[in-house]
């Protein structure tokens, strides 16, 4: 175990206080356009699921000073602004995405912090990661702020940025991370970029352990990777489509595994999208090693077999695997063993995906479908509606280390409100998001939002 | 859910012809019976049809081809059509124009049928999606996906010679992962119901799941040919050598080039195809390429008749829709 100047161990595990303060991080990133004050408002007959405080019941909730302020019976002499009814709707923490890209800056032709954040809103997301590979790279503080800076205007959600890993994303040299954690860079991310060199992979693990940094890795191996677009399997072997063969992710995963014990380093490994990751992540479990992982929704609903016909809305990276895959993801998911599901939205402008498959941008817009498909698996009795809920907030706020995705008296009062039964057809009239790249347009889903609450404001009500 | 197939229209015939994956064992036989009917074509004094004429055809040639291109110039104008031959690879796209705008920009000029070749799998389909109602597209190569027409000229070819499939045995030889032309045959020989399919390469040169393709797998040359009837040698790119692929030319002909004394164990009236280019000397040597049991330049000729089938087949249903448009 390395020591710091301090004489104080580095913290490897969740919890532990890093080896050095680094002073005024602020508790939570900035939400609501200042100057507006939230209301008092109580949600009446709502299901309240809080997966943080183990509750799921009938329970009233009452907030104040965009805080919660009693779960069940108001305190005496409450007398609310608004009375919002949420009889057969279930109330929980409002969710958390560890990777939504909303394209800000750089890429505004794909979409902005203005129109994701809303679309997030609209899908009872509260806060969200946004990765480093934004043009400028969030490796200066001056990026991260712009960024905060932008959403609080916007406010609609919450957004932290995740501090790049490596100056410039190249995987070479160390970002100043001890300065963009001040600047509200909750953790440390290489986005897609590789870092071939280990020895510069194990000193930024180090450099990030030294302040109880979080290091979030998405493990590819570019070589294994190549020029592939699907993986490597029957379907790809028939549609002649360049492979990303399953060892591109264990490889890498294997070499991060190994690098994350050596160095005591708290690792969130991203989109895991195979079985055999899936064994890898619970050996190193087992050992006591300081690593968590989560999946991207789409992976748990779709396969390889999504592909034929070409479909570029498929086009997705990591790749969609194979049904096996996606039923131990799912299996993953149910247990714990993966504790936080990602929208992974990337949304794009049409010509992106007008192309032939391989040459088409991968990923897709998915922020506003991230609760119904998580509700498609509690229908086909993958989840259970609880367990659905934690992975989505208290989950990924555990991994991001920020008092979110949690409704006990005190904390921010950060809900959304939904009905689970109310169907609706993605289209143009129910859409937010700029992107409109999702292979689910014009598929009915069964569960909407019908409040998001953010700091105790209604940034999202369903039109009726 | 499977998505509807593009190629064919609600009464199920053919429209685009992109990929033989989905298409019925009817409508492949169907092919090649009206290809015997084209090949006296070219034995006419007068080598032409009129079944396209008043049609435009555009050649889009994304990447360069000599043989399929020439073959496929040659079997429109024979069916009375009117050709514009384009060699995009060197010039709209290096502009920066989309894939999307050099079509539609082609379709304003009232071309009735596209034949399109790309170094990407996929861009047939892509475009079929794309065209305007009305417009034909014929796959001539989509990256390592689909050779359609190569495909047919090859069980023309093999059917000529040998007549039921069910009772055959074909090897193919070489770079499976690469090839179009072997997914090609494959789907062929599956829907044709082939008696034995057997694939012959190292690993490098096999996609993931190979068996998946239907076919077993070999990667001794002599024990994959054993009494094959018909043996099909794949075009080895030299870039494969630089890919880690292989290590040496050399060493693959020790391996997997065929040679008279190789053939040895396969069927005495076997036949050696090959779709071309032929690097001699490396997929096979001279004294088979130009042996008597290679029907190499016959699958060239083959070539123009299936492809005017293909093409009179698509302008045909098109000519109908219209029609049915028209009376509506």
């Amino acid at each position: 175990m390395t020591e710091t100047t301090l004489g104080t161990p580095a913290g490897p595990a969740p919890g532990l206080a890093p080896s050095i303060a680094l002073g005024n991080l602020p508790s939570l990133p900035p939400g609501i356009a200042s100057g507006e004050v939230a209301g008092r408002l109580s949600i009446r007959h709502g299901r309240l699921i809080d997966p943080a405080n183990g509750i799921d019941a009938l329970l009233d909730l009452h907030i104040a000073d965009g805080k919660v302020l009693a779960v069940g019976e108001a305190p005496a002499g409450f007398a609310p602004d608004r009375v919002l009814d949420a009889t057969g709707q279930v109330v929980c923490p409002g969710f958390i995405d560890l990777c939504a890209r909303l394209r800000e800056p750089g890429q505004e032709h794909k979409g902005t912090i203005a129109s994701e954040t809303a679309a997030a809103a609209a899908g009872g997301i509260t806060s969200l990661c946004c990765p480093p590979d934004t043009a400028p790279i969030i490796d200066t503080p001056a990026v991260a702020q712009l960024i905060t800076r932008t959403a609080k205007q916007a406010g609609k959600a919450r957004v932290v940025p995740a501090g790049a890993l490596t100056h410039g994303l190249a995987g070479e040299q160390l970002s100043e991370m001890a300065t963009l954690r001040q600047a509200g860079c909750a953790v440390m991310c290489q986005a897609e970029r590789p870092i071939i060199n280990t020895q510069v992979l194990r000193r930024a693990m180090e450099y990030a352990a030294t302040f109880g940094l979080t290091v979030i890795m998405r493990p590819e191996n570019p070589f294994l990777r190549d020029n592939g677009c699907a993986h490597e399997g029957r379907i790809s072997a028939r549609l002649g489509l360049p492979g990303i063969p399953e060892a591109a992710e264990t490889v890498a995963l294997a070499r991060d595994l190994e690098v994350a014990k050596q160095t005591g380093a708290r690792v969130h490994f991203r989109a895991l999208s195979c079985a055999r990751s899936l064994e890898k992540l619970a050996a190193a479990q087992a050992r006591g090693i300081a690593v968590s992982a989560d999946v991207s929704a789409h992976q748990l609903i779709l396969t390889e077999d999504d592909l034929e016909g070409f479909n570029s809305q498929c086009h997705l990276n990591p790749p969609l695997r194979t049904a096996a895959d996606r039923d131990a993801l799912r299996e993953a998911v149910r247990t714990g063993l993966v504790s936080a599901v990602c929208s992974d939205h990337q949304p794009h402008e049409p010509d992106a995906k007008l192309a032939p498959f391989p040459s088409t941008a991968p990923g897709m817009a998915a922020l506003e479908t991230l609760l119904p498909l998580l509700l498609r698996l509690v229908a086909a009795g993958v989840l259970d509606l609880p367990t659905a809920i934690a992975r989505v907030t208290s989950g990924p706020a555990a991994i991001l280390g920020l008092p979110l995705g949690n409704l006990a008296p005190g904390q921010a009062a950060d809900l959304c409100v939904f009905d689970p039964e109310a169907k609706w057809r993605v289209g143009p009239k129910t859409w937010l998001s700029q992107g409109r790249n999702t292979p689910f347009w014009g598929e009915r889903f069964k569960g909407r939002v019908t409040w998001t609450l953010l700091g105790g404001q209604i940034v999202h009500e369903r039109r009726r | 859910m499977p998505p509807p197939n593009i190629q064919l229209d609600d009464q199920g015939h053919l429209k685009h012809f992109l990929t033989l994956e989905g298409l019925s064992r009817e409508l492949l036989i169907k092919i090649l019976d009206k290809t015997e009917g084209f090949l006296g074509v070219a034995r006419q004094a007068v080598k032409k049809v009129p079944l396209c004429r008043g049609k435009t055809v555009a050649n889009l040639f994304f990447e360069t081809s000599t043989r399929t291109r020439t073959t496929f110039e040659l079997a429109a104008k024979r069916l009375s059509a009117d050709v514009l031959t384009l060699n995009i690879a060197a010039s709209s796209t290096s502009k920066g124009e989309t894939l999307l705008d050099t079509l539609r920009n082609l379709e304003a000029m009232h071309v009735d049928m596209f034949v399109v070749r790309h170094a990407e799998s996929g861009a047939a389909h892509f475009i079929a999606q794309h065209v305007a109602p009305g417009v034909s597209v014929i796959n001539a190569g989509d990256g390592r996906h689909s050779h359609p027409t190569q495909g047919m000229l090859d069980m023309f070819t093999i059917r000529r010679h040998k007549g039921d499939f069910s009772r055959l045995t074909v090897a193919i030889v070489g770079d499976i992962l690469h090839s179009r032309v072997a997914r090609s045959q494959l789907a062929a020989l599956r829907t044709l119901g082939a008696g034995e399919v057997r694939i012959i390469a190292p690993r490098t040169l096999l996609p993931a799941e190979p068996e998946s393709l239907g076919a077993r797998v070999f990667h001794d040359l002599r024990e994959g040919v054993r009494d094959a009837d018909v043996v099909i040698m794949l075009r080895l790119q030299r870039e494969r050598m630089r890919g880690a692929m292989l290590p040496s030319e050399h060493e693959y002909f020790q391996l997997f080039g065929l040679t008279e004394e190789r053939l040895a164990t396969a069927k005495p009236d076997a036949i050696v195809m090959h779709p071309g280019p032929i690097n001699r000397g490396v997929e096979m040597d001279s004294q088979v390429a130009d042996g008597p049991r290679s029907v190499i330049l016959e699958q060239v000729s083959n070539g123009i008749a299936v492809r005017m089938a293909v093409m009179a087949l698509c302008i045909g249903t098109q000519n109908r829709l219209a029609q049915v448009d028209a009376h509506d």
